[in-house]
C-alpha cells in the first residue's frame, strides 16, 4: 500500500470557527500516543464518501510535541470536489477515521536567525504549529497574516493576544495589505520566509523574495492543492493492462486507486513529487497543475503528477 | 594571468565559481590580491552604486582602478584580519537581499565565508572566483596551528615545525586545507619541496 503508514483515530471534539472553518480533534483509537511531528507537518485524512474514498492532505495544527492528539482545521470549499464538504457535514463526533503518519514537507530551517512567516487565510494552519514548536525552541519569528475579515481570520485573536509582538494582521475588507516590498529588505541577515495561502499570495511572494535578492534556500513555501474537478477523460495503464475511465469529480489518482492499482503518492497535493509518472504515449492535451515538474517538463509531456493534474484529448498512455 | 585551472580532487576540497551579478539592493564585495580583476570584469556603474567594496590589495596595485568605479563604499585593508571588524560591521548592519561576492585566494575565500555563513546566510548565497595565487591555507593536524599562504609541498608548520605534506581535505569550519606529518615513521626523510601543482 502507497503513502505513509496509516493510525486509526477517533474524532473526539469538533468546532466550528468561523462561517468557513471548522476544528477536528483526533485521537487514537483505543488510546495511546500519536507520534510526535514537527512544526509544518501535514496528515493524509481518508474519507469514505459513498463509493469514492477521499485522501486530503492537511496542516497539522496542534503542538507538536503533544501526543495525546491531533487537531486539523477544515475550510470549506463548497466549488471543490467534495472532501472539505464530507468532512463539514458527514463527520460526526465519535467517529472512527484513518489518518497517515505526519510527512512534513514545509520544515522550518533551523539553521535560521529568524522565520518570518507569511499566511493567507487557512494557510495559517502550518504556522500554528510551527509557533508552538519555536516557543519551545526560544526562536525569533514574526507573522503576516491575511484575511478577508476579522470574522473570518481563524485563531486571530488567540495569536494576538499570546504574540502581541510578533503577529500582524490584515484584512482586505479595510483595504490593508501587507507592505511586502520593504517588509523583506528590513530583514535582518539570515532570515527565511515562509509562505502558505492561495496560490496568487505564494508566487507574489517568491518573486518578490527573489528580486530582492533573497537566496532560494532561504524562501519556503506550500501550497497543497486540491485536485479540481474536470472533464471525464480515459487512461490506458500499460504495466497493470488495464483502462480506466477517470470521472468528473475525481484525481486520476484517485480513478487508477479505485481499479486496484497501487500508485505511490505522499501529499496528494502536488508538492511532494512522489507520484510523478512516466507517460508512454498520449495524443491530446495535459492540464499540469503541480508544483513539482518544471515548466520545460511540462511542456514535454513526458511525465504527469496523477495526484492533481489532468488529460483532455483522444488517449493517454501511462507506465503504471 | 590571475586564473588557474584547478586539478578535480576529492568532494571535500571546495569548488569555486565565477562571480556573476545578481539582483539585490546591497552587495558586498572583497578581492584580494589580483581578485580584484574579477571584479573590474563584472562592475558596472549601477551595480558599483550598491555595493560596499573591501580591498585586500598584498602588494598588488589595482587600488585607484578600484577607486575608479565609484563604489557606494571602498575600503582598503592591509590584511584580511585588518578588514575583518569592517566585515563583520558590514554583515550585522545590513539585511536581507544582500549579495555577497568572494574573489582571491582560497584562504581568503573560506575565511570569509565561514564568517558570512555564522550571521545565517547560507553558502549557496554567496559567489567566489578563485584568481591570484594558488597558495594555501593550511592546518596542522597535529598542533592545529594555522600556516598561511603555503605554496610548497612539504612544507614546515610555522607553529610545531613539523614537516606537512599538502592534502586535498579541507575544513569548511577552519576554511583551511590539513597538513599531515611526512616524516613521522623515518625521522628527517623528507622530500624535496616543489609547488603543490607540480
Ligand atoms: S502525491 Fe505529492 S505530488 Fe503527487
Amino acid at each position: 500500500m502507497s503513502g505513509a503508514e496509516k493510525i486509526q483515530v477517533k474524532v473526539t471534539e469538533i468546532t466550528p470557527l468561523n462561517e468557513l472553518v471548522t476544528r477536528f480533534r483526533f485521537e487514537r483509537v483505543g488510546g495511546g500516543q500519536l507520534p510526535t511531528f514537527s512544526g509544518g507537518a501535514h496528515t493524509v485524512v481518508e474519507m469514505q464518501d459513498g463509493g469514492i474514498t477521499r485522501l486530503n492532505p492537511y496542516s497539522l495544527m496542534s503542538d507538536p510535541f503533544d501526543q495525546s492528539s491531533y487537531t486539523i482545521s477544515v475550510r470549506r470549499d463548497d466549488e471543490g470536489r467534495g472532501g472539505s464538504l464530507f468532512m463539514h457535514q458527514q463527520v460526526k463526533l465519535g467517529d472512527e477515521m484513518t489518518i497517515s503518519y505526519p510527512v512534513n514537507l514545509f520544515s522550518l530551517d533551523l539553521r535560521a536567525r529568524k522565520h518570518l512567516f507569511l499566511a493567507g487565510g487557512i494557510g495559517i494552519t502550518p504556522f500554528l504549529a510551527q509557533i508552538k514548536q519555536l516557543d519551545v525552541l526560544h526562536g525569533h519569528w514574526e507573522l503576516h497574516y491575511a484575511c478577508r475579515n476579522h470574522a473570518l481570520a481563524s485563531y486571530a485573536d488567540q495569536l494576538t493576544d499570546r504574540h502581541p509582538n510578533e503577529t500582524h494582521l490584515y484584512y482586505d475588507d479595510q483595504n490593508q495589505a501587507i507592505d511586502l516590498k520593504n517588509l523583506l529588505s528590513g530583514q535582518p541577515l539570515g532570515t527565511h520566509v515562509y509562505v502558505c495561502g492561495p496560490k496568487g499570495m505564494i508566487d507574489w511572494v517568491r518573486n518578490t523574495a527573489a528580486a530582492e535578492g533573497w537566496p532560494e534556500d532561504c524562501i519556503h513555501y506550500e501550497e497543497f492543492l486540491a485536485p479540481k474537478p474536470g472533464k471525464p477523460f480515459e487512461v490506458r495503464l500499460a504495466k497493470s493492462d488495464k483502462i480506466v475511465h477517470v470521472g468528473e469529480n475525481e484525481s486520476l489518482l484517485e480513478a487508477i486507486e479505485r481499479e486496484g492499482v497501487d500508485a505511490p503518492y505522499l501529499c496528494r497535493g502536488g508538492a511532494c513529487g512522489q507520484c510523478e509518472t512516466v507517460v508512454l504515449d498520449h495524443e491530446g492535451n495535459f492540464v499540469h497543475r503541480d508544483h513539482w515538474l518544471t515548466d520545460e517538463e511540462k511542456a514535454a509531456g513526458k511525465r504527469i503528477m496523477p495526484c492533481v493534474s489532468r488529460f483532455e484529448g483522444k488517449s493517454l498512455v501511462l507506465d503504471r | 594571468m590571475s586564473k588557474f585551472e584547478f586539478p578535480k580532487s576529492i568532494t571535500s576540497r571546495p569548488v569555486w565559481g565565477t562571480l556573476e551579478v545578481r539582483s539585490g539592493e546591497h552587495h558586498l564585495m572583497i578581492a584580494e590580491a589580483e581578485g580584484a580583476e574579477a571584479i573590474l570584469d563584472i562592475a558596472t556603474p549601477d551595480l558599483m552604486a550598491k555595493t560596499h567594496l573591501i580591498y585586500i590589495p598584498k602588494g598588488t596595485g589595482y587600488a585607484e582602478r578600484l577607486r575608479a568605479l565609484n563604489s557606494a563604499q571602498f575600503y582598503e585593508g592591509p590584511s584580511y584580519e585588518a578588514s575583518l571588524q569592517r566585515i563583520r560591521r558590514v554583515l550585522e548592519d545590513t539585511h536581507m537581499g544582500l549579495q555577497v561576492y568572494l574573489t582571491g585566494t582560497e584562504g581568503m575565500m573560506g575565511q570569509a565565508m565561514s564568517e558570512v555563513m555564522t550571521v545565517g546566510l547560507p553558502h549557496t548565497a554567496i559567489q567566489t572566483e578563485h584568481r591570484g595565487s594558488v597558495a594555501r591555507r593550511m592546518q596542522c593536524v597535529h598542533c592545529k596551528g594555522i600556516t598561511e599562504d603555503v605554496e610548497v609541498d612539504p612544507f614546515v608548520c610555522a607553529h610545531c615545525g613539523l614537516n606537512l605534506f599538502v592534502r586535498d581535505h579541507y575544513s569548511r569550519r577552519h576554511a583551511a586545507y590539513q597538513g599531515v606529518c611526512v616524516d613521522a615513521e623515518d625521522h628527517g626523510n623528507v622530500p624535496e619541496p616543489k609547488g603543490i601543482y607540480e
